[in-house]
């Protein structure tokens, strides 16, 4: 695990001193629609960005399983789930269970643990990453869809990264080798009450990462539906069993009302 | 305008009577599925289940004449390593038993043999008396409870008494053989308390 | 009176044989009240027969009293009190025990339903004048009912120890702090440590799973016995039983079974309607039942960024926050709750029922309206720029309603009073 946190710091810092020398020379990467808004300005209009994920979608929230198994849980828990619950909402058979997510070592039936201990993870980051069982609940899905595409290169932060949502993040951006390398242009803007502020003018992409701008967005999608589903496992079951329970209660309310009505031709 | 509030004259009573059941019978049945997440919440809970999963044992620890008591499901598993003598000594007291074919114990179908085990070598039972509860005592030595004991457990709450297979002796308050969980042998020298062909039960 | 022969016999079905039932129920009747108990509480009890749509509410109420009772005790049955474990256990349900999750949205629903249901209900009595004589004691019986229920609220909102439990205990405890000599040493006392701690958070699972809802209970049945005495009043306003006829029973009145038996199915069956789709749909209503913060466990260290109590408690809150002042805004905030009690005395109206009132009581009781919900939305708001002159403005209004009401009830031209009460059939 230190290893590989120190590799991904030592990677990230890597591909931020290629992107810089590269700055000068290389064009930048063209901006995908979803990116783009305000006449082209890449990322100025990053606060109405929603996940528009949709839980019900087993496949996508399954990549997201997927995704967090391989990017998040070095650091992060999810202390509430048991892999054999994930497996069972997932439609995940066993084995595959066993195979490719379930860290060796660890059984079905444990609760979904991240091996890096926390006082160390206190130390490297300054906090100790949080259980993420909750964080859609707490913050909401957008929330976290904006929080995985607003990182930014800045060389003042320990981590070489900052971000929009969360300002002085102590997180590094883990997703940089996909997402590549951008940096923020802010200007300043005079507030009501007299006192200005920074705000992102735009986003200027410096380094490309693994995947299109497109793909990342649906990367990033899948991982939030995941972590939607994560903190409210049952919320697919609850609606399904909502719809009957509704429309039994309509016709049940129909026929009271009707015995109603029959009972009250009595009353003048 | 009439002076009462009420005038029932132009009652359909057999629309009224029907309307009112249908409603009741409705509403019964609503409340009835209503009850079912209550009751359900009482089920063992996912953690219960989790910890309930299966457990494994290491047989290559177990010396022969020796019993070791994992726990599955929070109930103590006697597994006892029989030698050949204690295997012997299995046969030849059927006049003694309650139930020597175990035909009204619980076991799965490989424990319902005269050995009442899926190998003569190793004996897996649920060590729970079958009278009140009460976890019976060791007494595998031949004679030690009295001269003609073969060998078995005994019950200290009640005086129940068992043989080498787990089988009950007449004039024990129990009635039944001694339970047998699902298990099977992964490995040679595995063993895993509840989960057999059936699966995990 | 041609009631019992023709709409079926009360308390059984038309025609049904209840022979077998006479040797039962006559054994049973010689030794309990039950026969007497229907014939004078269901079938020979008369209301009014011009209930309308904000009649139903009482019984509604009642309802969801139930259901709390109901669904609450299932959750203790798995919910663990403790710093260490009340949170944790909050998620156990949800995730691990079969249909937690559809036990507890019934219950934080429903908590959130009983406020609408017995805010709709405290209305109905400003439209029709029910807190006025003879019915006084129903009235302060049921704000004792109102402010129990706040109690019973603020400590279970308290239980899951999230982050919005542990700062909103904080917050309202140390309101007790501002009275005056007693104030710090109270606070203290409530909280049995130096800072909102385990010790609270036991006490108060106690007295929200034991005292509290004993105590509901006893007031809710007095509150129906002090019904029962006075009779019901009506959307008009007039007393049925000056009106009696021949067989003694009030003209105007029918009885409450099972005529009013089966309308309150109707709104059971509306109610359940709404309540599924938000349990089932939007139980945590946009934040509102079940809000973001108390997803994360209590920080001592870390407040949240907006704190607000639930919904229910927002207008005073807002009036709290309006005052500049600590002590002041928590007197102030304590009167608002109070006003209500002084109704019935600060009414001089000659008549009850808002239908015959003039301009005057109209405006002011709309206003009141207006400025209950306005307060209620700025108390969610942060405390800060036009929300604060806003929330000045609205309790102002609030307090006027109260403070001028003897007044503009008494000037307040009245129209005549029908004899009988208004009905249209239905």
């Amino acid at each position: 695990m230190r290893t590989e946190v120190s590799q991904a710091a030592r990677g990230a810092l890597a591909l931020l001193a290629a992107a810089l020398l590269a700055l000068g020379s290389a064009a930048a990467p063209a901006a995908e629609e979803a990116g783009a808004a305000e006449g082209g300005k890449l990322g100025a209009d990053w606060q109405s960005w929603r996940a528009k994920n949709d839980v019900s979608d087993m496949p996508s929230v399954q990549r997201g399983a997927r995704n967090f198994v391989s990017y998040c849980m070095g650091c992060h828990s999810l202390k509430y789930e048991h892999w054999s619950r994930l497996g069972h909402d997932l439609a995940i058979p066993q084995a595959l269970l066993e195979k490719d997510l379930l860290p060796p070592g660890d059984k079905t039936t444990d609760y979904i643990l991240t091996s890096m201990p926390a006082s160390d993870a206190a130390n490297w980051f300054g906090k100790t990453p949080p259980d993420l069982s909750l964080m859609a609940r707490e913050r909401g899905a957008d929330y976290l869809y904006q929080l995985f595409t607003t990182f930014y290169v800045d060389p003042t932060r320990p981590t070489g990264a900052n971000n929009l949502r969360l300002p002085a993040i102590a997180m590094p951006h883990v997703l940089s080798e996909l997402e590549g390398l951008k940096g923020a242009v802010f200007r300043t803007v005079r507030k009501s009450d007299g006192g200005s502020e920074q705000v992102l003018d735009h986003f200027v992409p410096l380094a490309p990462g693994r995947l299109s701008a497109t793909e990342y967005q649906g990367f990033v999608r899948d991982t939030v539906n995941f972590l939607d589903y994560v903190g409210d496992p049952t919320q697919t079951a609850r609606h399904a069993l909502g719809v009957w329970v509704v429309l039994f209660l309509l016709v049940f309310t129909w026929l009271a009302w009707l015995m109603k009505r029959e009972y009250w031709k009595d009353v003048h | 305008m009439a002076d009462h509030a009420v005038i029932a004259d132009e009652v359909d009573l057999s629309r009224r009577k029907f309307l009112t059941r249908a409603t009741i019978a409705t509403g019964v049945v609503g409340a009835a599925f209503a009850a079912v997440p209550f009751i359900e919440s009482w089920s063992p809970s996912e953690r219960a289940r989790a910890q309930g999963a299966p457990t494994e044992f290491d047989l290559s620890k177990l010396e022969p004449g020796q019993m070791a008591v994992p726990v599955w499901r929070r109930q103590p598993i006697y597994v006892v390593r029989r030698t050949p003598d204690m295997v012997a000594r299995v046969a030849g007291h059927d006049g003694d038993l309650k139930d020597p074919d175990s035909k009204d114990s619980d076991q799965p179908p490989y424990a319902k043999n005269a050995l009442r085990a899926r190998s003569a070598e190793y004996l897996v039972l649920i060590g729970i008396c079958t009278h009140l509860g009460c976890l019976p005592k060791q007494r595998f030595a031949q004679g030690e409870v009295y001269p003609s004991w073969p060998g078995g457990f005994f019950c200290p709450c009640h005086g129940s008494r068992f043989d080498l297979a787990g089988r009950v002796f007449t004039g024990s308050p129990a009635s039944v053989n001694l339970r047998i969980p699902p298990y099977s042998y992964p490995k040679p020298t595995t063993l895993v308390i509840g989960t057999d062909e059936k699966g995990t039960s | 009176m041609a009631v019992n022969s023709a709409s079926g016999a009360p308390g059984g079905l038309p025609g049904e044989d209840r022979s077998a039932k006479k040797g039962l129920w006559a054994w049973i009747n010689k030794r309990l009240p039950l026969s007497d108990f229907i014939s004078e509480q269901l079938t020979g009890y008369y209301a009014p027969k011009n209930f309308n749509i904000w009649y139903f509410f009482g019984s509604l109420a009642l309802l969801v009293l139930v259901l709390q009772l109901v669904t609450g005790i299932f959750l203790t049955m798995f919910y663990k009190p403790g710093e260490a474990t009340s949170f944790d256990s909050v998620e156990y349900i949800m995730r691990e025990v079969d249909y937690g999750w559809l036990i507890r949205y019934l219950h934080s629903t429903g908590a959130s339903a009983f406020f609408i249901v017995v805010y709709l209900h405290m209305f109905r009595a400003f439209l029709y004048g029910s807190y006025k004589a003879p019915r006084e004691l129903l009235w302060l019986v049921g704000m004792f009912v109102y402010l129990a229920l706040m109690a019973e609220a603020f400590m279970g909102y308290v239980l899951p120890w999230g982050n919005m439990s542990f700062w909103g205990a904080q917050v309202i405890v140390n309101l007790f702090g501002t009275i005056p000599a007693i104030g710090p040493g109270l606070v203290e006392w409530i909280r049995g440590d130096y800072g909102i701690a385990d010790a609270t958070l036991n006490r108060f699972f106690a007295l929200h799973v034991v005292a509290l809802p004993l105590g509901l209970l006893l007031l809710v049945l007095l509150h129906l016995v002090a019904l029962r005495h006075t009779g019901s009043n009506n959307p008009d306003g007039i007393e049925i039983k000056e009106k009696l006829g021949a067989d003694g029973k009030p003209l105007d009145g029918i009885p409450f079974h099972p005529y009013y038996t089966v309308k309150d199915v109707v709104g059971v069956g509306v109610f359940f309607v709404l309540f599924a789709i938000v349990v089932f749909f939007v139980p945590t209503f946009g934040g509102l039942f079940l809000e973001g913060p108390n997803f994360e466990p209590a920080n001592p260290l870390s407040t949240p960024e907006h704190i607000a109590p639930v919904w229910y408690f927002t207008p005073y809150y807002a009036i709290l926050r309006a005052v500049p002042d600590q002590r002041l805004g928590a007197l102030l905030m304590g009167l608002a709750v109070m006003a209500f009690l002084f109704m019935p005395w600060l009414d001089r109206s000659p008549v009850k029922s808002m239908r015959y009132r003039g301009w005057m009581s109209r405006t002011a009781l709309t206003l009141f309206a207006v400025s209950f919900i306005a307060l209620g939305y700025l108390g969610l708001q942060p405390a800060e720029g036009l929300y604060v002159y806003l929330a000045r403005f609205f309790a102002a209004i609030y307090f006027l309603f109260f403070l001028l009401m003897p007044i503009y009830s008494k000037l307040d031209r009245v129209k005549p009073v029908p004899d009988r009460v208004t009905y249209h059939a239905h």
